[in-house]
């Protein structure tokens, strides 16, 4: 089977470290699906299919939403930043340079969070936002 | 290996996942904290103490014309839990049994997330940690029994919060009694009480294990700052013919840095005023 998710000799990876690569890669394969979608629906004429396109391109939103937020359930830095550009009004870049304040607010390079998981622990990580 | 030696377990990787789902399971339910204050990182195993920007003089020099002064900072706790599972449970779970026997696991992990949760909503002395209600400067809103007043009470532990220039939104925890009852009533007109409250707080209501009655907080980050060294993990410590013995551990910090941002709301106001120090 295919490995071409893997970077680096997948036998040396962590099993955590494998599965955010596998859902980094499942991820990358949403996006693209919804591009393939957004193109094949701007040329299709016929209705009937254009509807089931659509149908299966809202299935893609899905798909991207869930992988986007377990990737950012497993890296606290990464969810920082994203808090602060996702979902925001205003210039999509001015956050993202205000987003900037997540790296400043970091103690140094070697005080960095690890990727969640890959301290052997359960990866648990912030649960902020979870509603109950 | 690190230093968790779970390589030295005698434990299938089916095993491991099982073990890891069903802690998992229980955390996320139980780890209230979490749900509501910042969290960084994890920083590691390695990681000793939180830099909290402070320093306290040293009282002599070591040269007469210098006078110094020592960094403070935050030693990181390390909440250990150990549990213990039968050998023979482990095996049935390679061979496939969905319903082992894990309630020792089970347990332990709802141990170390109540000593999380209490040591950020209650404080805990001994490790230097302060918690949210003993910082707040807020006078305790007590919780009556009848809960149709509870609206009044949550509506006015915002306003509390507006008053101190604390915006929103707010989250809201509560201990387990008072949470099951908040979800149990609806209001005149079948309202349930729970999506109204939900309304006056534009955040959510946690299930939080160790809180008294509630506690009114904001989410908008940079108040309640969690740190944390290693993330919890399940470790190994020993293990016989019978039985395999392991742990949960964790290692973190947690200040206060706005102690105005939150309001206690107990059960009754006479215990709360007891706890406050």
């Amino acid at each position: 089977m295919p490995t071409e998710q893997y970077h680096e000799p997948p036998g040396e990876l962590p099993d955590d470290v494998r599965t955010f690569a596998r859902m980094c890669t499942s991820l990358i394969e949403e996006a693209e699906a919804i591009g393939w979608y957004a193109q094949r629906l701007a040329l299709e004429g016929d209705s009937e299919a254009a509807a089931i396109m659509r149908d299966a391109q809202d299935e893609e939103f899905k798909h991207f939403s869930m992988d986007l937020e377990f990737l950012l359930r497993r890296t606290p830095l990464w969810r920082a930043v994203a808090e602060r550009v996702l979902f925001q009004s205003g210039d999509i870049t001015e956050n993202a340079d205000a987003a900037e304040e997540v790296f400043e607010d970091a103690p140094g390079d070697d005080d960095a969070p690890l990727i969640p998981g890959s301290d052997g622990s359960l990866g648990i990580g912030s649960l902020k936002g979870m509603q109950r | 290996m690190n230093h968790l030696l779970r390589e030295l377990a005698p434990i299938t990787d089916a095993g491991w996942e099982e073990l890891e789902d069903e802690a998992r399971r229980q955390l996320v339910a139980s780890l209230a904290a979490r749900k509501l204050v910042d969290f960084s990182g994890p920083r590691g195993w390695q990681h000793s103490a939180t830099n909290l920007g402070r320093t306290e003089t040293v009282e002599t020099s070591v040269v007469e014309g210098v006078a110094p002064v020592r960094r403070r900072v935050l030693p990181l706790v390390e909440p250990r839990v150990p549990f213990t599972l039968a050998r023979s449970e482990l095996d049935d779970v390679a061979r496939g049994a969905e319903d082992a026997d894990l309630d020792d696991l089970a347990q332990a992990a709802r141990r170390i997330a109540l000593a999380e949760n209490v040591a950020v909503f209650n404080g805990w002395d001994a490790a230097g940690i302060t918690g949210i209600t003993e910082a707040s400067p807020h006078a305790p809103i007590g919780l009556t029994d009848d809960l149709t007043a509870c609206p009044r009470h949550i509506a006015r532990a915002v306003e509390v919060l507006l008053s101190s220039g604390v915006g929103g939104p707010y989250g809201l925890a509560l201990g387990p009694e008072v949470y099951k009852s908040v979800v149990e009533t609806t209001e005149h007109g079948g309202y349930p009480l729970f999506d109204h409250l939900r309304k006056i707080l534009d955040g959510p209501l946690v299930w939080a294990p160790g809180v008294d009655g509630g506690i009114v907080l904001s989410l908008r980050g940079g108040d309640f700052l969690f740190e944390c060294g290693q993330d919890i993990a399940i470790g190994y410590d020993n293990h016989d013919a019978e039985n395999v013995e392991l742990y949960f551990v964790e290692s973190f910090s947690f200040r206060v840095a706005t102690p105005e941002a939150a309001v206690a709301l107990p059960t009754t106001a006479a215990k709360a005023s007891r706890k406050r120090r």
